[in-house]
């Protein structure tokens, strides 16, 4: 055992000594990206800038933003680069990125309804995504479901355990699709939409990538996803298909300069890089996918690819309100895991007591049942609040801790998830006594 | 070792000396784990906006019926694991030290491996295979039209933490088994004890103390575990809602925290139980080295049975990584029982850049192993041998490790080390040490726990024969007790080695360049997009070879150690 021991300290010795030589013109960028992403636009980017050298740190949006938080004071990033702009509006209220003009020009400044770069200069959109519903081919024709293109096909009784989503509190992009059907929608009936995928749902994740992970492997039959994710895997050889549906919103993937970055110039390069032709065309690579920023780049793009800035569904996609999403950004979050996430199995025993009773009442009609199961539907939907109490400086201030508030964070969640499983056992006791009338 | 193990054990000579070793420790934990996780971790105790002290958290805690639901999750399943995993470690660890078994080398060395579950491709390939939609699920349905939901809920978080931590109670239980006086069996055996009763009466109470460390540890890092009720998309449970509360972007939500604090009490307060159910036993043999039990052979029909139930054990046990080789081989694997084709591309792929991985993964995994084994060392004699003040605090500082999320550690150690700059103007976090640092104190608990368990077994008559003989303290812990705690030292190691080299939560936050990371920070990269998941494992295959490849040398080691020894006698 000794030797052992001796053999690992030598090996560490001599480590030490390797460890730590590099030094230039190196360019630090903080990235949820991944690998398949990250090497292409590496490559692109040192050969377009002799001199420079791109360091990639992988690290999950959330993490990435507590990171160059926790690290300001000795700051050693140069970049931040991710998909959800809420992470950037994170960043930039915390006064950690700089203010920067790219010198490419040209690009248009709005990608659907949203504009393409932060107002103020601090970050720049560089991709487009859009939110839709991928599905594996495989398991839909094994189970003889048809692929759905509308979110509300989702609430339908034959999706019923087939659908995955992330969790909205984790997921920025998941967060923007959510919200994106509650503008679409309007607060009542998007929250009756988004409990009846709830219902509907196989599983909520913990990570943005475990969504199209689930439907690539086939664990689950659908996603509700960012389009590049069905698009990558697509070009990886997965049996998968991706729809817009039609209440969905394109908004752009950023990156931005860390303030005091210690390689300005190398930051301003990348970002630069980026933007222009050449950095665009590596969003086509088979392994990435992603709708470039520049409308000329589409002659380039693969047969299908999809072009926001042509394509008519995309012209009439809902305004986005980023100030209305802003304001109620953690109530909304929240919201969603204490009704849907945290109370999934109440929600899924009612989804499915409802969908049973409807069948049932498809073969004989009963005004009774018809009037329970609509009493049991309404349980389902009710909010524990409204858009106006979801925006309110009360509510909001019992989540930041601020001065108005009425209520602790911990205190809400109780109420409301109380409230939810109260309504949820109430409706499927509802939908059971319909069933019962009928038979 | 000698030169860095002398510095503590030099000091408990003398009782001053016992007193400096306690401060060394203390001052260790401190620096490395008290300060970063408590400047993380006290938001428990602030109120949200002001930061006023207050316990409002904790009653807020105890108020909402989620929490109430998840605390009793997390002990159901931490509790069901435990005998779950000793249902399979028991006949491995009594079949490999107690019969004349070929390939005894081998069980323990596979046994061994379901700890070595690299992040991320593992998960995948447990759902490729045990998944709704999983190969076996998938015949199942094919054939007789129904399916097993293995993966699903509480009792899906079960199976996977039984066949992911039975190692545990397998490796300790062993070393103990290995460790028995065989004169204590040939006495039983001479009164006519003999059987499953000579085993109930006399050998399992006798491999007590190591049952009961990999029990406890079992049952603690079940109840600190998120990955895998994470994976299983299982959020009712303490864990995984610290996790979730601790990484969201945006707002501080001091419930995070809160349930950390809670976290670490519990597993204190298990670590405690299991120390008083062994309160007043003498657990320690005096004859040693005479290579443990005697092993009996088996007849024909025997064997059969043994080496069926071994296989089953095993392949079951062993089936993530073999699902792992095949996704590591895969073209396109989906919705189907077995991949649409195999490619050795994504070997080639991660070729070039794993060599880097293998070595950084080496060697922060075997430094943090070697700390974990010096202090855990210490700590154990100082608890057990001594009656230094404090001793105990250090066990359980050391014990709360196990309870703090990697993340919260990680941002603890961003707190505390960043602001120091290094003579060249970097920072000190940023530099590779750090993550070895972190890396030991997340598995120090365990190689505690199997140098409390050899100690335990060593009978402190034979120091004090030493001591008698005019053998000074020192001397008596070189010549005697390390010698007779080496395997237990060893299995320490090996864990603590073999669970570093795959960890990645408090590793992703301290990571700075691609040239100091781990193989498990390799994977992560890769696991993010759908082409990257053969690479991604390929990469899990190389490291659970590497690890695995370690593990055995080391075993192969002691194997042949305790032969010497026991020829000398």
């Amino acid at each position: 055992m000794l030797k052992t021991i001796a053999a690992a300290m030598l090996i560490s010795a001599a480590a030490i000594v390797a460890a730590h030589a590099e030094e230039g013109g190196k360019v630090t960028i903080v990235t949820s990206f991944s690998k398949d992403v990250t090497d292409p636009f590496k490559a692109g980017f040192e050969a377009a800038n002799p001199g420079y050298t791109l360091d990639v740190q992988n690290k999950s949006t959330s993490s990435g933003v507590k990171y160059v938080d926790e690290t300001k004071g000795n700051n050693q990033t140069d970049l931040f680069w991710a998909s959800a702009p809420d992470a950037f509006d994170s960043l930039k209220s915390r006064k950690l990125l700089t203010k920067f003009k790219p010198s490419v020009t040209g690009l248009p400044e709005k990608v659907g309804s949203y504009p393409v770069n932060d107002p103020d200069g601090f970050y720049f959109g560089f991709a487009a995504s859009g939110y839709g519903i991928m599905s594996n081919d495989r398991y839909l024709e094994a189970n003889e479901i048809p692929k759905p293109a509308e979110w509300g096909d989702l609430t339908k009784p034959q999706y019923y355990d087939h659908v995955a989503i992330a969790a909205p509190s984790r997921s920025g992009t998941t967060h923007l699709t959510i919200e994106t059907i509650l503008q679409g929608e309007g607060w009542d009936k998007g929250w009756g939409t988004l409990k009846g995928i709830g219902g509907n749902l196989q599983q909520v994740t913990e990570r943005s990538f475990g969504v199209p992970d689930a439907v690539n492997s086939g664990q689950t039959g659908i996603g509700i996803v960012i389009d590049f994710f069905a698009f990558s895997a697509q070009a990886s050889g997965f049996p998968v298909s991706f729809a817009y549906p039609s209440v969905t919103t394109v908004v752009p993937a950023n990156v931005g300069i860390v303030a005091n970055a210690p390689n300005q110039k190398g930051a301003e390069a990348f970002v630069n890089y980026l933007l222009s032709e050449k950095g665009q065309t590596v969003l086509l690579e088979p392994t990435i996918r992603r709708l470039p920023i520049n409308p000329a780049l589409y002659e380039k793009a693969p047969e299908g690819f999809p072009n926001p800035f042509k394509d008519q569904r995309f012209q009439s996609m809902i305004t986005f309100d980023a100030d209305v999403s802003k304001k109620r950004t953690d109530v909304v979050d929240t919201l969603f895991d204490q009704l849907i996430s945290f109370q999934l199995d109440k929600l899924k025993g009612a989804t499915k007591a409802i969908h049973a009773a409807e069948e049932a009442l498809a073969k004989s009609d009963n005004a009774e049942a018809r009037g329970l199961l609509q009493e049991a539907r309404s349980l389902i939907a009710a909010m524990p609040i409204t858009a106006e109490q979801a925006a309110s400086q009360e509510i909001r201030d019992a989540f930041t801790g601020g001065e108005q508030k009425t209520a602790r964070q911990a205190e809400l969640e109780q109420q409301w998830a109380a409230f939810a499983a109260e309504k949820y056992a109430a409706a499927q006791t509802k939908a059971e006594a319909a069933l019962g009338l009928i038979d | 070792m000698a030169s860095v193990a002398a510095i503590p054990i030099n000091r408990i000579s003398a009782k001053p000396g016992q007193v400096a070793a306690v401060a060394l420790i203390a001052l260790f934990l401190a620096v490395f784990l008290v300060i970063p996780a408590g400047t993380v971790i006290y938001t428990a105790f602030t109120e949200k906006g002001t930061g006023a002290l207050t316990i409002v958290n904790f009653l807020d805690f105890f108020r909402t019926k989620l929490f109430q639901q998840s605390f009793f999750n997390s002990v159901y399943v931490s509790a069901m694991s435990v005998v779950w995993g000793t249902l399979i470690a028991l006949p491995l660890a009594v079949l490999t030290t107690r019969f004349e078994f070929r390939g005894s080398l081998l069980i323990q060395t596979l046994g061994f491996i379901p700890l070595i579950m690299p992040p991320f491709v593992g998960a995948v390939a447990m759902q490729l295979l045990f998944g709704r939609n999983g190969t076996v699920n998938l015949l199942l349905n094919d054939w007789f039209g129904f399916r097993i939901p293995f993966m699903e809920g509480l009792n899906g978080v079960i199976f996977v933490q039984s066949l992911h931590y039975f190692p545990f109670i397998l490796i300790n239980l062993s070393t103990s088994l290995r460790n028995i006086d065989r004169s204590m069996e040939e006495a039983a055996q001479n009164l006519g004890s003999s059987g499953f009763r000579l085993f109930r009466r006399i050998v399992f109470p006798l491999a007590m103390p190591g049952y009961l460390a990999g029990a406890s540890l079992v049952f603690v890092k079940v109840f600190d575990d998120l990955a895998t009720p994470l994976l299983l998309n299982v959020k009712d449970m303490l864990a995984p809602q610290a996790y979730l509360r601790v990484t969201s972007v945006g707002l501080t939500d001091p419930m995070g925290y809160v349930i950390s604090v809670i976290l670490i009490v519990v597993s204190i307060f298990a670590m405690w139980l299991s120390a008083v159910a062994m309160r007043g036993k003498d657990y320690s043999t005096v004859q040693r080295g005479g290579g443990g039990l005697s092993k009996r052979p088996l007849s024909r029909g025997e064997a059969v049975l043994a080496y069926g139930v071994v296989g089953l054990i095993l392949l079951l046990v062993l089936s993530p990584h073999i699902g792992l080789l095949l996704l590591s081989l895969a073209t396109v694997w989906s919705f189907s029982p077995l991949p649409d084709g195999f490619t050795v591309a994504h070997y080639t792929r991660v070729f070039g850049e794993s060599s880097l991985y293998i070595k950084n993964t080496l060697i922060y995994a075997s430094l943090a192993g070697l700390i974990d084994v010096i202090v855990g060392g210490a700590i154990a004699y100082l608890v057990l041998r001594t009656k230094v003040i404090g001793r105990h605090w250090l066990d359980w500082a050391a014990t709360a490790a196990l309870a703090i999320p990697g993340v919260v550690l990680g941002i603890g150690y961003l707190r505390t080390f960043y602001g120091i700059s290094l003579p060249d103007g970097t920072p000190l976090a940023t530099l590779w040490v750090m993550v070895v640092m972190a890396l030991a104190i997340r598995r120090l608990p365990y190689a505690l726990r199997a140098c409390y368990a050899a100690l335990q077994q060593v009978s402190q008559s034979l120091e004090e024969a030493a001591e008698n003989l005019g053998a000074t303290k020192q001397c008596t812990i070189r010549r005697i007790v390390l010698p007779l705690m080496t395997g237990g030292l060893l299995a320490g190691f090996v864990t603590s080695f073999s669970t570093a080299a795959v960890e990645l939560s408090a590793t992703l936050m301290l990571i700075q360049s691609n040239s100091d990371a781990p193989i498990a920070y390799g994977l992560y990269v890769f696991m993010q997009s759908p082409a990257g998941r053969g690479p991604g494992a390929a990469l899990g295959v190389i490291a659970v070879i590497m690890v695995a490849a370690c593990t055995l040398l080391s075993h192969y080691v002691v194997e042949r150690r305790q032969k010497t020894l026991g020829m000398n006698k």
